[in-house]
């Protein structure tokens, strides 16, 4: 048995305005797995994820963690297995200072005071953002903010990590610190993003969404070498495996 | 928009002061919290014309600003805010009281502006109370005593997700203004007709932010309960700073203590 499991049955959800977000999509993500699930604007990448906790709730078909059922009485259990980092930081940090925003989860969880200050300490340390427990989220870089926003997650224990655009809106230094970070977790990581490249190097295994249903579910090396699947589902290669731009804006010249 | 910002940063330095480590800041919330109460309905329930025995209660205020050591200009400040509200509250009194309560030489002073008067000097110090009791602190554990004093706890509950509603509204209002103000090109833009449009879309705007915050909450084991990492319990300590500003309280409230102290001073020095 292991928590570390994530499957989805015949997941359906249909918008109160009676849009369809997401029509009969199943999968299986096992335990050490680094999934992505990737797809243009509107494809139902983040309405997918927000299931993945019981944000929202499926219109049809189920969520399991592990062993468990994702309902409404195992949610507490599947909130603290399931560690879910969203896209925009300022969203998810909300308490005056960094360290009340990272305590916030496990204080939630029952924990007493000394073990709220040591998971505090070593989720922040493991981020690197030590030096920042004292400050309020608000006077922090978006870069920072990233880091403390996961480090609030990471204060939970969860087993599993689900991360919407994790790199979006980073400086290419933040965003490369970032990948290093999460290339250390031996969680079972799932991401959603439309940066490729960060997929290429972070995921062995891609899921591609397309109007809400899944078009494949594959190895990420083979996924992102199938052209025309890519184009159908409004997407393209990874910068790193199109080739040297300067020859590429040398071939373009010389079409007819 | 540069003050809105400026305001809701000011606002979040009153909760950041909050985690200090003074005698006061580290008195269990409930203490502090029965303190003020006692305090303002000491204040509230003189005459309204009542003045001299008003000031003694300045003792309050002053004496925990020294001790929890918060800056009192910013204190000042902040009341300072409120102060226009007061005098618009209290507009009419010179008006429609016009007895001469006071004569000094040939000026006679109405019983308008005596309530006036003292209904800023009350303003000041329950004003100034409730900033003190927020900065030493903090929001979410007064919310935290309320509800252990017996406050049902969605009422508490709602106190702080106004309080978290204020920070999200004026975000929203800061970058849509700003939006506006540079497309308006320095003039009126359209004027009070887009303010309607305005008003509507940061309302919906400001409800889907809420929504985004409270999953994000939800998501790290939000159950309608608010933890604070200070753990206190109402010891000794308390029960003293307690009983002792309600005995003081009271005392002010009973006896005219400028008077008396007056009457010593006279009494030692004819």
């Amino acid at each position: 048995m292991s928590h570390h499991i994530v499957e989805a049955k015949n997941l359906r959800h249909v918008y109160p305005d009676g849009m369809i977000a997401i029509k009969d999509v199943s999968f299986r993500i096992t335990h050490g797995e680094s999934v992505a699930i990737i797809g243009a604007n509107g494809a139902g990448k983040s309405t997918l994820l927000q299931h993945l906790n019981g944000c929202l709730i499926a219109t049809a078909g189920q969520v399991r963690i592990g062993d468990t059922l994702l309902t409404k009485s195992t949610l507490p259990d599947i909130r603290r297995t399931v560690g879910m980092v969203f896209q925009y930081p300022d969203d998810q940090l909300f308490m005056p200072t960094v360290f009340e925003d990272v305590a916030f989860g496990p204080l939630n969880l029952g924990l007493s005071g000394e073990e709220v200050d040591r998971r505090v300490a070593e989720a922040l340390e493991r981020v690197g953002a030590g030096h920042l427990q004292a400050k309020p989220p608000y006077h922090l870089s978006g870069g920072e903010k990233k880091r403390v926003a996961i480090a609030t997650v990471l204060a939970m224990s969860p087993d599993i990590l689900v991360m919407d655009e994790p790199t979006s809106g980073l400086d290419p230094f933040a965003r490369r610190q970032l990948m290093y970070l999460l290339q250390e977790f031996q969680h079972t990581k799932i991401f959603t993003s439309h940066d490729l490249d960060m997929v290429m190097e972070l995921c062995e295994r891609t899921i591609i969404l397309h109007e809400g249903a899944i078009m494949a579910d594959g190895p990420t090396g083979e996924i992102f070498r199938n052209e025309a699947l890519l184009t159908a589902c409004r997407l393209e290669k990874p910068f790193s495996m199109q080739g040297c731009p300067l020859c590429r804006k040398r071939a373009d010249t010389k079409k007819p | 928009m540069i003050s809105i910002n400026a305001a809701v940063i000011d606002l979040k330095r009153l909760d950041l002061l909050a985690n200090g480590d003074s005698p006061i800041h580290i008195l269990d919330a409930r203490a502090k919290v029965l303190v003020t109460f006692v305090f303002i309905i000491s204040v509230v329930s003189f005459d309204r014309y009542e003045l001299a025995r008003l000031l003694p209660f300045f003792i309050f205020p002053i004496v925990m600003i020294a001790l929890s050591g918060l800056p009192p200009i910013y204190i000042v400040q902040k009341i300072s805010l409120i102060s226009p509200l007061v005098l618009m509250v209290g507009l009419f009194n010179p008006v429609f009281d016009r007895t001469v309560m006071y004569q000094i030489g040939h000026l006679g002073i109405s019983g308008g502006w005596v309530s006036l008067l003292s209904l800023f000097i009350r303003s000041l110090l329950t004003v100034g109370a409730a900033f003190i009791l927020v900065g030493t602190t903090g929001f979410t554990a007064v919310c935290q005593a309320l509800e252990r004093l017996g406050i049902p706890q969605i009422f508490a509950v709602q106190l702080l997700f106004l309080h978290r509603y204020i920070f999200a509204l004026a975000d929203e209002i800061s970058s849509s203004s700003r939006a506006r103000e540079l497309r308006s090109c320095g003039k009126k833009g359209l004027g009070v007709a887009s303010f309607g449009s305005l008003a509507g879309h940061l309302l919906l705007r400001t409800w889907q932010r809420a929504e985004h915050i409270h999953t994000a909450m939800l998501a790290r084991g939000f159950i309608g309960r608010f933890y604070v990492q200070r753990q206190s319990r109402f010891a000794a300590s308390e029960l003293l700073f307690m009983l002792g500003w309600c005995i003081i309280f009271i005392a002010l409230h009973s006896f005219d203590i400028s008077d008396i102290l007056g009457g010593l001073v006279t009494g030692i020095f004819p």
